[in-house]
């Protein structure tokens, strides 16, 4: 079986984010850039199934500018096989993501997706869903720990209040969660391998996708500084100032 | 191609954290979990060519491996010369010898990373060495004392530097001197003994009692020795000095971060030109010595002699890590002294590289001599 996965480029985890002087966004040079972390346990996950035998081939897909097949590399040299970078240099809203990886899909037809949850640049926890929705696939989403046997997969899911555990039938969508797996680092000898695995170019024109956003970013600001807090004395202090100032009771 | 080790490198150190280099340091341990995981992804034979199963990198790949385990806050020195101890071997060994051993150093299975140079009467006057090995039938026998030989209880193998023509029979000096192979494992008369420090780095005391080395151990030439090791030491300045760069950055974030964090009379410390601008001088030091270490790795690497470049690197980036570590120490007060913060040891770690692996005096001495044509000092 042939499992896909998708890789977004981020800001680095550690990095602090900082919002450009004229709020049109966040301030990307110079700034140490990752492949998101939720994609990382993505790939993990392929690679695994890859060594317990279920999977046979992983193809890493990244959208966007040049410098995303630096973070198709370090999934190659983390163990997938091949690698394709659809290059196109402006925004990428979800939708065009889902839209841009549903033709690749039609021609590479895997058995199963694997995508991170959300992006820890925007947060937007909508891909994997809009993917599954365009093609018609079942999806499981915030996977904590699957298991395939049987044409299945059997996931279970990190939901508010507990876990659910999910049937799903291939070909089928899976958006990872933290929980799922510890994704490994790079050998050097893997690092060597990688340069010589193949990234295949696309365009969205070549796929029939118009990347045109939907939306417009109005102003990115940063949150406003929290203020000192104050103490109160009594409970019967707390409740006034709960009724009277905050409004909440 | 770096970029993608140091990420790599990067992800494995965040596996080994504050606390684990606390626990090993305050019980003077070995990093036995982290060499062993180093050894096994692969990264200590980045420098053996591929023909041994080696990855055949440059020296600045090996740097950037090296600076990235320092500024991760751990310590390479327990497997630094693992990388590069081989290369006298590589360079200078035959065909038979580097087939014995290379391929079992570069799977991570021999562990050659012992070298024994210093005695207790000579350390940078090395013609001076005490050490002889005599020429008795197929065997050398050995005689003599090496001190601060790093690692050599955690190592299969040893490359030894002895006298085999006495001094006074010798041109020149530093004539007379050869290297060998020494098998830590089988040979016998051997007696190594740590001698505790003021850092956790394994570092010995070996006697060596009538121990008979095949003659086919006998690295290169004998009685040319000296020359044989040179361009080892100048990799060993090179790489050590982009550590001095990994500890500088590491100092330089984390006094940084402190300084932003820390508020004192109602605003960060940071905010204090008496606190910024030694931060700010660190770092500007730093990036200096980095161009350097770049500098004389690109030179060994294009096979140029950067003997100059090699030793100004050590020096510089040596200097630029203990103004940052003292920076450190400072900015974060009372605080830099207690053990969880990893400033006091990491302050105490790097302090070493102005003494070893050359001191800075001697570095100073040899740009005076070799490179200004001043009069020999010493």
């Amino acid at each position: 079986m042939k499992v896909l996965v998708a890789v977004k480029r981020v800001i680095d985890y550690n990095v602090k984010v900082r919002v450009k002087a004229d709020g049109s966004g966040v301030d990307l040079a110079n700034v140490k850039m990752s492949m998101n972390p939720f994609d990382e346990i993505a790939v993990e996950q392929a690679i695994r199934l890859k060594e317990a035998g279920v999977a046979t081939e992983i193809v890493a897909v990244s959208l966007g500018i040049e410098q995303c097949q630096e973070t198709l590399r370090t999934a190659l040299a983390m163990g997938a096989d091949r690698a394709i970078h659809v290059h196109h240099d402006g925004e990428l809203e979800p939708l065009v993501v889902a839209k841009l990886l549903k033709a690749i899909i039609a021609t590479e037809q895997p058995g199963l997706v694997i995508v991170g949850k959300q992006a820890i640049d925007d947060d937007c926890n909508q891909t994997g869903q809009m993917l599954a929705g365009l093609l018609g696939w079942p999806q499981g989403t915030f996977v904590s720990r699957l298991k395939l046997e049987n044409g299945k997969a059997l996931a279970t899911r990190e939901v508010d209040g507990g876990l659910e555990n999910v049937e799903l039938t291939l070909p089928a969508i899976l958006t990872v969660d933290l929980r799922l797996n510890e994704p490994r680092y790079a050998s050097l000898p893997n690092i060597m391998k990688a340069r010589k695995k193949p990234i295949e170019k696309r365009t969205p024109a070549e796929l029939g996708v118009d990347p045109t956003p939907r939306l417009k970013t109005l102003k990115v600001s940063e949150p406003p500084k929290r203020l000192a807090g104050v103490k109160v004395d009594s409970v019967a202090a707390l409740v006034t100032k709960l009724k009277q100032e905050a409004g909440v009771i | 191609m770096n970029d993608e080790i140091r990420r790599s490198v990067a992800a494995l150190c965040a596996r080994f954290p504050g606390t684990y280099w606390q626990d090993l340091d305050a019980r003077r341990a070995y990093p036995t979990d982290f060499v062993a995981a180093l050894t096994q992804a692969g990264y200590l034979a980045a420098l053996i060519p591929e023909i041994y199963g080696g990855a055949g990198l440059g020296l600045g790949a090996a740097a950037a491996i090296l600076e990235e385990v320092h500024k991760s806050g751990g310590n390479g020195a327990a497997c630094h010369a693992q990388l590069y101890t081989m290369g006298t071997l590589l360079r200078h060994g035959n065909t038979a010898q580097k087939d014995a051993y290379l391929p079992a150093i570069a799977r991570g299975e021999l562990r050659l990373q012992a070298f024994g140079v210093t005695e207790p009467d000579a350390g940078s006057d090395t013609s001076s060495i005490a050490t002889r090995a005599t020429r008795s039938g197929d065997v050398y026998i050995v005689n003599g004392r090496k001190l601060w030989t790093s690692r050599a209880g955690h190592s299969d193998l040893m490359l030894l530097l002895a006298r085999t023509t006495p001094k006074e029979r010798v041109a020149k000096r530093t004539d007379g001197l050869s290297v060998f192979l020494v098998d830590l494992r089988r040979a016998q008369g051997v007696t190594i003994a740590p001698v505790p420090t003021m850092i956790n780095h394994a570092t010995c005391e070996v006697v060596f009692e009538d121990v008979a080395v095949p003659a086919a151990n006998l690295i290169g030439e004998e009685g040319k020795g000296f020359c044989h090791i040179l361009d080892g030491m100048n990799a060993e300045r090179i790489l050590i000095a982009a550590e001095c760069l990994g500890d500088a950055r590491w100092f330089i974030a984390k006094a940084s971060q402190y300084a932003k964090d820390r508020v004192v009379f109602g605003r960060p410390i940071g905010q204090n030109q008496g606190v910024q601008f030694p931060i700010a001088r660190a770092f500007a030091a730093t990036e200096a010595a980095a161009l350097m270490v770049a500098q004389a790795a690109a030179l060994f690497d294009a096979n140029g002699a950067c003997g100059p470049e090699a030793n100004m690197a050590k020096l510089l980036a040596s200097e630029a890590s203990w103004a940052a570590a003292d920076t450190c120490l400072q900015t974060h007060g009372g605080f830099g002294f207690a053990t969880a913060f990893d400033v006091e040891r990491k302050f105490r770690e790097t302090r070493l590289y102005q003494v070893a692996p050359i001191s800075t005096n001697l570095i100073l001495a040899y740009l005076a001599e070799h490179v200004l044509g001043l009069p020999r000092s010493y």
